[in-house]
């Protein structure tokens, strides 16, 4: 078994994939965006900009973006290993990741104003642990930058204005107008991740684990797969466009969750995730060997 | 590509419209939510002959701090603008600021602000963080860095061929509020809200 200080360097490795390696699918999105829109345009200049900027992270493992955001980690664990270990390892690695300027110091001090300088502060990072039925422990991480986050929102249904019902239709007026709202403000092209039910907490929690899904996967749910692939089309058509400069790419995909609701509560929540998807996961062995998962 | 030289004067701003691209040289300063609520309460004497006629940047970079004491830029894309809106226009009147560089354009009192003192909004693409620390060639040296933390410090930059988009220009037009409205239309139309 690995020693807490063997987790935590485990987890400042998938910290520097995740700040510096777009994943494969998200880079893809983007180069079909740059297809879509008209040579010389604004839109195509910006995505033009994104890819350079990609290839530049990539190459000399440097954060894609400063912002590093939130580091939010899923942490997938045999049956009895401490999760107190595992999160003390991984509060841990964020601190020394910070140290390696892989992130930025992103922890303030609300009560004090004063940046903590190391990157954490208590619920920074967003560490959740599940036990699992496996021998090897399975990572999944997102840096989630402010400015994305700052445009996510939550619905209570029902909502007059959007003529939005506690139904399918309703949830996609919701996401709709999310995307609006957020305009280029949440550096679009984004990925909408949105769960419907769930209470305000477990609701917006589930919205940022849809995150987690390869941007080329499909919802198990037909009616759902059906419903991502139409505000996919949607929210394309809203002609925002990257940065918010107008334009075809406006959002790179939609994934949608739902957990159950109390008969009297219907949430949906969208959470905003910038072009910069930095998703990382890892399954690592008892031994400490790492598969990297896409 | 157009190239601007800062500092610069007003009528080389007057003359950018929305849509232009430019590519900045010379120095500029970083300044995000700390550093507007510092600036706008009072007048901060150090910092002024520095904002005087050049651009702030809604910046909170990655930086690395060397051996020898010195200062060089790991990541450095643009922040939100838009938290800087209640703050913006009182920055560039009092410290007769040419421009602003940030992402996600600003609002209506910003872009008043634009218009009476002859300055621009510079859009930078974001998330281009590698990019954009490329085009800063020196930290020349920072102010409020123990007061405000890294990411809110005032950092003063040579740039070189640093790439930016005008989005809101000294005459009243804004890509961002044309893009508003136009979006907002489409949305009433698929949501069948329209009038």
């Amino acid at each position: 078994m690995l020693t807490r200080e063997q987790w935590t360097e485990k987890f400042v490795d998938v910290i520097a994939h995740a700040s510096s390696q777009l994943p494969p699918d998200v880079v893809t999105a983007l180069r079909r965006g740059r297809e879509l829109e008209s040579p010389g345009s604004l839109a195509a200049k910006a995505l033009d900009s994104i890819l350079t900027n990609i290839e530049m992270a990539k190459g000399n493992w440097q954060p894609i973006c400063q912002d590093t955001g939130t580091p939010i980690a899923w942490i997938h664990h045999p049956v009895g290993m401490s999760t107190r270990m595992l999160t003390a390892a991984f509060e841990e690695a964020v601190r020394q990741a910070t140290a390696k300027q892989i992130l930025r110091p992103n922890a303030v001090d609300p009560l004090t104003e004063k940046n903590t300088g190391h990157g954490q502060a208590p619920g920074i990072p967003s560490v959740h642990c599940e036990e699992a039925d496996a021998p090897d422990v399975e990572v999944h991480l997102i840096l989630k930058g402010g400015g994305c986050e700052n445009v996510g929102a939550q619905y209570s249904l029902p909502n007059a204005k959007l003529k939005a019902d506690r139904d399918l239709e309703g949830v996609r007026r919701c996401i709709l107008d999310a995307v609006q709202q957020a305009q280029g403000k949440g550096c679009a092209p984004g990925i909408i991740g949105a769960c419907f039910g769930g209470d305000r907490g477990s609701g917006f929690v589930e919205s940022k684990r849809q995150l987690l899904r390869r941007l080329d996967d499909h919802n198990a749910l037909p009616e759902l797969e059906r419903m991502e692939q139409e505000i996919f089309k949607q929210a394309n058509e809203l002609g925002i466009g990257p940065m918010g400069f107008g334009g075809k790419t406006t959002v790179l995909g939609v994934k949608i969750g739902h957990l159950g609701r109390l008969p009297a509560s219907y949430f949906v929540s969208v959470s905003y995730m910038c072009w910069a998807n930095r998703r990382a996961g890892a399954r690592i062995s008892p031994t400490g060997g790492v598969q990297w998962l896409d | 590509m157009a190239r601007l030289n800062l500092p610069c004067d007003e009528k080389t701003i007057r003359d950018l419209k929305v849509g232009d691209f430019l590519e900045l040289s010379g120095r500029m300063i970083t300044g995000r939510d700390a550093a507007h609520h510092w600036l706008v309460h009072g007048f901060q004497q150090e910092v002024a002959p520095i904002l005087e006629n050049s651009v702030i940047y809604h910046c909170g970079p990655v930086v690395k701090k060397h051996e020898d004491g010195h200062y060089s830029f790991v990541a450095a894309g643009p922040t939100t603008s838009a938290r800087e809106e209640p703050f913006q226009a009182d920055v560039i009147g009092r410290y007769k600021l040419r421009g602003v560089i940030g992402k996600g354009g600003m609002g209506a009192k910003t872009l008043k602000g634009l218009q009476e003192h002859g300055a621009v909004y510079l859009h930078a693409v974001g998330g281009t963080a590698q990019v954009l620390a490329q085009a800063v060639i020196k930290v020349e040296q920072v102010f409020q860095l123990k007061e405000f933390g890294v990411p809110e410090a005032l950092w003063v930059l040579q740039v070189k061929d640093f790439p930016v988009v005008v989005t809101m220009d000294s005459h009243g037009n804004s890509l961002h509020a044309e893009v508003e409205r136009a979006s907002k239309a489409k949305l009433d139309a698929l949501l069948g809200l329209s009038a």
